[in-house]
């Protein structure tokens, strides 16, 4: 018998779904999106410094549902990947890597990622409106 | 490579159902991976029903209980039953563990188990460990000395020294932690992964060896070390508790503090 007919045994297909893999692979996907959402940023500065009519453009586009629904996801995006960044630090000192400490502060990045995002949209909201009347 | 799907060839079937035996007080499901190595066909999933008043309380119990009494062919590793040899490291209920550690009633409703996940299978629950074994080799496991022994007595430690050394040495070397690393599942070819990492700090802590340098020059590599990327899999599922990131995380350091 050759060994390279032997099956490979089930891996990410069976394995269960927990807190230490969801918040590393949300780490990279926040990372990408960070990546796509920094053209965004590019895009819109650079419109800035076109004229008012380019900038007045992007606005149209940032602010239809589609453009605020990328910018949320941008900004969930930014407050998940600096607060798990700053998790991970603190792990590069050795510090905090017992699970108890490992759970404690999974959670609590998660629950600091929604707090960020909902006071930043309140202020981003108010401010909109105090412009916009 | 990341890889999200199984080659052709390891895609698992539905296999046989046993019917449940009669007069069943506490009837439990188990559905357990299946492949010979003869006949050429794929994995399958067999599922056996065991009366749980009539049975042993561990996972371990349970496979040993199928093969003794229902299915003869049921092929698994096994020795010790009480947590020490890590011969009966496999996945069950979707993480990697020992079945004689795991009690049947932790688990909710059916029990599904599988190989260590992403092994060649040698046959059913058995993988083959001569790759995580040949990267164990690589670290050089034994105690590395220059100077000469003393003629009339061992090479002694202290009292802190020695206790450097916990949550190292407890190590069975089961490898449930290296095959639920996902780092592991897509570098594994170049990646030592936590276990043998675990077992290259267990040296390079030990205060009576003298190749620390030359052990961290052999770490310092892209892909042997640097593949953690502390996803802390393996820490949260090792049955013996240990902390396999944390050596991880402490080797990473030495490799900063030498600069």
């Amino acid at each position: 018998m050759t060994t390279d007919k032997r099956p490979l045994s089930p891996h990410l297909q069976i394995y269960r779904w927990q807190l230490t893999s969801v918040m590393s692979i949300l780490h990279r996907a926040s990372g990408v999106a960070l990546s796509l959402g920094a053209i965004l940023l590019v895009w819109w500065l650079v419109a800035a410094a076109e004229g008012a009519d380019s900038y007045a453009s992007v606005q149209t586009f940032l602010g239809s549902w589609f453009g605020r629904v990328l910018l949320f996801g941008w900004s969930v995006a930014l407050f998940y990947h600096l607060c798990n960044g700053l998790r991970h630090l603190v792990w590069d000192t050795g510090r905090g890597l017992e699970l108890r400490s490992v759970y404690a502060s999974g959670w609590a990045v998660v629950a600091a990622t929604a707090v960020l995002t909902v006071i930043a949209w309140i202020a981003g909201i108010s401010q909109w409106s105090q412009w916009h009347g | 490579m990341a890889e999200f799907t199984l080659p052709a060839n390891s895609k698992v079937g539905t296999g046989k159902t046993y019917p449940p035996p009669s007069n069943a007080q506490r009837l439990r499901r188990f559905h357990v991976y299946r492949w010979n190595p003869e006949g050429g066909n794929n994995p399958v999933m067999d599922t056996y029903s065991i009366d749980l008043a009539d049975c042993g309380p561990m996972v371990l119990d349970a496979l040993i209980k199928i093969k003794d009494q229902i299915d003869t062919t049921l092929t698994f590793r096994r020795s010790c039953r009480e947590g020490i040899c890590g011969s009966c490291a496999m996945n069950i209920d979707g993480t990697n563990t020992l079945a004689c550690l795991q009690a049947i009633d932790d688990i909710k409703g059916d029990v599904k188990i599988y190989p260590l996940p992403h092994m060649p299978v040698i046959k059913d629950l058995v993988p083959d460990l001569t790759h995580v074994y040949a990267q164990y080799h690589s670290i050089q496991p034994w105690l590395q000395t220059e100077s000469p022994p003393t003629p009339d007595r061992e090479r002694l430690q202290s009292v802190e020294e020695r206790a450097r050394l916990d949550g190292l040495w407890e190590c069975i070397l089961c490898f449930c932690c290296t095959t639920s690393c996902p780092s592991y599942w897509w570098n594994g070819e170049r990646y030592l992964g936590p276990a043998v990492l675990l077992q290259a700090y267990r040296w390079i802590a030990d205060s009576r060896d003298e190749k620390t340098g030359e052990r961290l020059d052999a770490l310092e590599d892209p892909f042997r070390l640097y593949r953690c990327h502390t996803i802390l899999n393996c820490t949260k599922t090792c049955p013996k508790n240990l902390n396999p990131a944390k050596a991880i995380a402490e080797i990473k350091k030495l490799m900063v503090l030498r600069r």
